[in-house]
């Protein structure tokens, strides 16, 4: 068990090592360099005329006459030894100061997406197997068509139609004015909490219609399972006899695939940030992408793929809880 | 059997022909029971159909500006109203007045102008798939104009734009599908057929690819298009962006099936019974893995076009003057765009209908393809 | 490869017929038809028999008789596209008076006491009827914990007392292992624990030896041969190996598509069979001392359920068919001997 720990543990760095590379090619993608567009936003409408010597000049006071894997060490080496991402152009300010506090609000509705995910989507599947060929199931199964049909930043827009045209409030946003640059308090927090509510349930939709197709479709399998036919041949009641047996093991997919909704959840966030103007990390990666802030793109995507990579470590961790085959082994 | 009951025989009339029938034979009989597959088959080749013959069937030109209808709502063809019943449906008539404060024009409906609608009337003209010159469009009107889905801010027809995006973004769903496909049968069936550290590093790779978020990655390698580039190059750096992100689930899923039938026991046999591999693969594993193939090709579309939509629509994947669904959505991105004309989302209904209509169809050929579902 | 190793008990047995208070379950005219998407199917087509207190019945048959069905019909497990005759009865007599099974509601209180508590079963894939997730402890007790008035710690106590029943040594390790950590013949024993745990009077076994090997085979039917005894119940024995059945079972039912083909004493059915279709069942086993002789199988296979044959479901396979009888009416049950049935034109 501690071996298996330490394994995963020690993968999750190796995979890291790659998806940075990744990301870093990412970042040398775009067509010119960082002293092109830090001499166009320095010095552009200023009328100084920048000349081929003067971007030189700039290369080498950032380093960037180098070979790319010295850039690349030296990248990664400042955010590893000094949790330093660079420094972000358009702000003009470090990478970090701009990640601040939207690291945790990317937090916040990454958690509370899950919670409604997995609150709706485990019960709802489950109920679902049970009730096999009901009205019920098949609704879910309408629900489920349409969970991917309906890509979220739609929903997010119809969302966003409904509360102007007959709420007559706005949905978007994560703050109400008052409390936007107001410091931390439990009122602040209640009002985060209200404005959470929409982006989680915008990003919940299609995980849950697929995580209930997921639960629905293990516990159909386990239902039919010789070792629950032996246990209701023991006389237990059908409920306890549901919930101990299938419903148990019907959870494991679903942990098996944590990281596989949060990538989903991080893959459909930037664009539902945008619809809903939430100031957090997906919405700041659109942004920075346009204006070719590549550090802070880098660090951003670095940072959602880590967050990716440790779920995928705890998901593992808690699956080896919950099958004895693992944790009996290594 | 000595007694000649007539249903069982034609009861093993049947079942012969069932034995006898070629796999893909047993898939289309299948696929036939699942009716909403079949719908959604139905809708999907309306779509392309239509996308096709865009320009035919849209009354005008995608970027033809008609300035006296400028963000106008839908004119819905009527048969009949106060003035009496009419065979040929018609629209209302159009003026404009300039509102004295904002001196904008402001479009107001006549319903006293009948506009009749005539078929395969001639406009504007175009080339059809590019190539044959025509200037019959199927339906338009003589006089006045006829904007079936609205107009937007530019007094483009919504209608003609719609049809224009729907042939962009299914292409590229077809070609970026199609590119991903043969990177994934070339690269995954290499991993597959030749195990060893090839395989081990593919696998990995693979792995890498797939941690990443996708829409991100996406977006990034769509912010590195030079900003000059023309539509046309902006549109087949897209379709390669979205095989080369594709290509990873399908790899897996190739390499996945061919290992399993290395190890069959039908394939064990041939190998030892001295086939080449050549043979093996074709006349063996081939036919063996095809309908997973296919059922992986028509799963994998929805993904393919939400990922343009949304990368269109945030304005790093197609740009206008391209028309693609995601193009025609940015001008319902803001709030008050949509409040003010909610007819400028009318292309997402297109979306929301292609990807079901995939999935759908995915799931019946899934069904259909299994050889160990019950027929 | 094994001898007639008929019980002694048959004189007993046929002595037992007679008396009515000896009957612990009595199965009379049984029919269960599933519904399917392809029509109905008629998987036991009105059988009866009797388990009589203390002793072993066998009922066998080849795969798609229905025997299984018949088992789950006893313990109410079929599943819910099954449908069980109006005019069927299952009757079980307890010390307390008669339950009539058929009437019982699925899901009711008194099911579920009888379910495990008065009747065990067991299966034929002793590695798939333990949930791979809880120790085999976790089972055994919760079996105990539903029909025995214990606290959790006796409870525990009688499970280790059980493994150590069924021959596993190491008993009090064990039972906080999981199944996967066991052999599948000590799953099997783990499995008969289970069961016997609540001292059942009638345990099911469903082909609980047919997944094991010739060797734990024998053990496992030594054991349960044993237990029998030793806990005084007992045993309905289901398989399609008549050789197993011999070892076993004092009297016997052979089953073909749904149908009693013949029933009696094992004597009866193994030393004078009278059916063609028992005939040659008993043709196509081995025998230890006849090694030149050829076996003959049972020509044919058995026709589909859905299209069940006219007439007696064995004449598309029968040698001795008779034109124009046999494939048109079913025949009628004939009395052999005063324990001795058949279902067979040839004998009316």
């Amino acid at each position: 068990m501690i071996r298996f720990v330490i394994e995963r543990f020690f993968g999750m760095f190796v995979t890291m090592f790659f998806v940075s590379i990744m990301v870093f090619i990412i970042m040398e993608l775009p067509p010119g360099d960082y002293a092109d567009r830090y001499a166009f936003r320095k010095f552009s409408g200023t009328g100084v005329t920048v000349t081929e010597s003067d971007l030189d000049n700039i290369r080498a006071e950032l380093g960037l006459d180098r070979p790319a894997y010295q850039r690349y060490f030296s990248w990664i080496g400042g955010i590893l030894f000094r949790f330093d991402f660079g420094d972000a152009f358009a702000y003009e300010t470090s990478v970090n100061n701009v990640l601040g506090q939207r690291l945790g609000l990317t937090l916040a509705i990454l958690f509370s997406t899950l919670i409604i995910t997995y609150l709706v989507a485990i019960p709802v599947g489950i109920y679902a197997a049970v009730h096999r060929h009901s009205a019920a199931d098949y609704g879910l199964t309408i629900f489920s068509y349409l969970g991917l049909a309906l890509p979220n930043f739609l929903l997010a827009l119809i969302l966003l139609y409904i509360s102007v045209k007959y709420l007559g409030s706005s949905v978007g946003g994560l703050f109400s004015a008052e409390y936007q640059d107001a410091p931390w308090s439990i009122a602040k927090f209640v009002d985060l909490l209200k404005h959470l509510m929409v982006p989680a349930i915008v990003l919940a939709w299609s995980a849950t219609a697929f995580q209930i197709q997921t639960v629905r479709a293990t516990m159909s399998d386990e239902i039919n399972k010789l070792s629950v036919t032996a246990a209701r041949a023991r006389g237990i009641p059908e409920r306890r006899l549901l919930f101990k047996y299938p419903a148990r093991l019907a959870i494991n997919p679903v942990v098996s695939t944590m990281g596989f909704d949060v990538n989903r959840i991080f893959s459909e966030l930037p664009i539902v940030a945008l619809v809903l103007g939430l100031a957090e990390l997906g919405e700041l990666l659109i942004q920075s992408y346009l204006d070719l802030d590549m550090f802070v793109a880098g660090a951003i995507l670095l940072l959602l793929t880590f967050i990716i990579v440790f779920m995928n470590f705890l998901s593992d961790i808690a699956l080896s809880f919950l099958d004895p085959r693992i944790k009996l082994k290594g | 059997m000595s007694t000649i009951n007539p249903v069982l025989d034609k009861e093993t009339e049947e079942a012969q022909r069932y034995y006898s029938a070629s796999q893909w034979q047993l898939v289309w009989w299948r696929f036939k029971k699942h009716r909403v597959a079949l719908l959604g088959g139905l809708v999907l080749l309306f779509m392309f159909l239509s996308g096709l013959f865009a320009e035919f069937i849209g009354p005008y030109g995608g970027s033809t500006r008609n300035i006296e209808y400028l963000l106008g709502p839908p004119q819905i063809p009527r048969f009949w109203d106060e003035n009496g019943f009419s065979l040929r449906p018609f629209v209302y008539g159009v003026t404009t007045e300039r509102d004295p404060e904002t001196l904008a024009l402001i479009p107001i409906t006549d319903t006293n102008v009948r506009n009749y609608i005539f078929f395969f009337i001639e406009g504007e003209p175009y080339k059809l798939l590019g190539i044959i010159e025509s200037n019959i469009h199927l339906f338009g009107v003589q006089e006045g104009f006829v904007h079936l889905f609205g107009t937007d801010s530019l007094g483009q027809d919504l209608f003609s734009r719609v049809l224009i995006g729907t042939r962009t973004s299914l292409s590229i769903g077809v070609l970026g599908v199609l590119i991903s496909f043969f990177l994934a049968l070339f690269i995954g069936g290499v991993a597959g057929y030749a195990g060893g550290w090839l395989d081990y590093g593919i696998q990995r790779f693979t792995e890498i690819i797939r941690v990443i978020p996708i829409i991100p990655l996406y977006m990034g390698l769509a912010a590195a298009f030079p900003r000059d580039w023309s539509s046309t190059q902006v549109y087949f750096a897209m379709t390669l962006i979205i095989g080369l992100v594709g290509w990873p689930t399908l790899a897996r899923r190739i390499r996945g099936q061919l290992l399993t039938l290395r190890n069959e026991d039908y394939v064990m046999a041939a190998r030892l019974s001295g086939a080449s591999p050549y043979r093996i693969i074709s006349l063996h594993m081939l036919p063996a893995f095809m309908s997973y193939i296919v059922v992986d090709l028509v799963i994998s579309f929805p993904y393919v076009i939400l990922a343009e939509t949304a990368l269109s629509f945030i304005g790093l994947g197609l740009r206008p003057p391209s028309i693609s669904w995601g193009v025609l959505l940015q001008d319902a991105q803001n709030i008050r765009a949509i409040e003010q004309a909610p007819w400028l989302f009318i292309p997402a209904a297109f979306v929301v209908v292609a990807v079901l209509a995939f999935t759908i169809l995915g799931d019946g050929v899934r069904d259909a393809a299994d050889p160990y579902s019950v027929h | 490869m094994m001898e007639w190793n008929v019980d002694t008990n048959e004189k007993e047995m046929g002595m037992a017929t007679a008396v009515s208070n000896n009957k612990l379950l009595e199965v009379t005219d049984l029919g269960v038809t599933f519904k399917t998407d392809e029509g109905l199917v008629r998987a036991v087509d009105g059988i009866s028999f009797t388990a009589h207190k203390g002793k072993t019945l066998g009922i066998v048959g080849e795969s798609g008789s229905g025997k299984s069905v018949t088992a789950q019909s006893i313990m109410r497990l079929l599943p819910n596209s099954a449908m069980i005759d109006e005019d069927s009865s299952i009757a079980f007599y307890r010390d307390s008076g008669p339950i009539e099974i058929t009437s019982l509601d699925n899901r009711s209180q008194k099911m579920r006491e009888l379910r495990g508590g008065d009747i065990a079963m067991i299966f034929q894939e002793p590695m798939s009827s333990f949930s791979p997730v809880y120790t085999i402890g976790n089972q055994i007790m919760e079996a105990i914990l539903q029909h025995r008035n214990v606290s959790k710690q006796e409870a525990r106590e009688i499970a280790i007392d059980m493994l150590d029943k069924v021959g596993i040594a190491n008993p009090a390790v064990r039972v906080d292992q999981y199944p996967f950590e066991l052999s599948g013949g000590m799953r099997q024993r783990a499995m008969i624990a289970v069961a016997l745990s609540t001292r059942p009077s009638l345990l099911i076994a469903d082909e609980p030896t047919t997944a094991l090997d010739v060797t734990i085979q024998a053990q496992i039917l030594e054991l349960m041969r044993g237990l029998k005894d030793e806990f005084d119940m007992s045993i309905i024995f289901i398989t399609h190996d008549l050789g197993v059945i011999a070892q076993v079972a004092q009297e016997i039912v052979v089953m073909y598509l749904g149908k009693a083909m013949e029933r009696g004493t094992a004597k009866d059915v193994l030393g004078n069979p009278q059916h063609p279709y028992t005939v040659s069942l008993l043709g196509a086993i081995p025998k230890l001392g006849t090694l030149g002789g050829r076996l003959t199988p049972v020509g044919g296979d058995i026709p589909s359920p859905l299209q069940r044959p006219s007439g007696c479901p064995f004449h598309t396979r029968c040698k001795q068919k008779i034109e124009g009888v046999c494939d048109v009416d079913p025949p009628g049950i004939t009395r052999v001997s005063d324990t001795h049935t058949v279902y067979c034109y040839l004998y009316e």
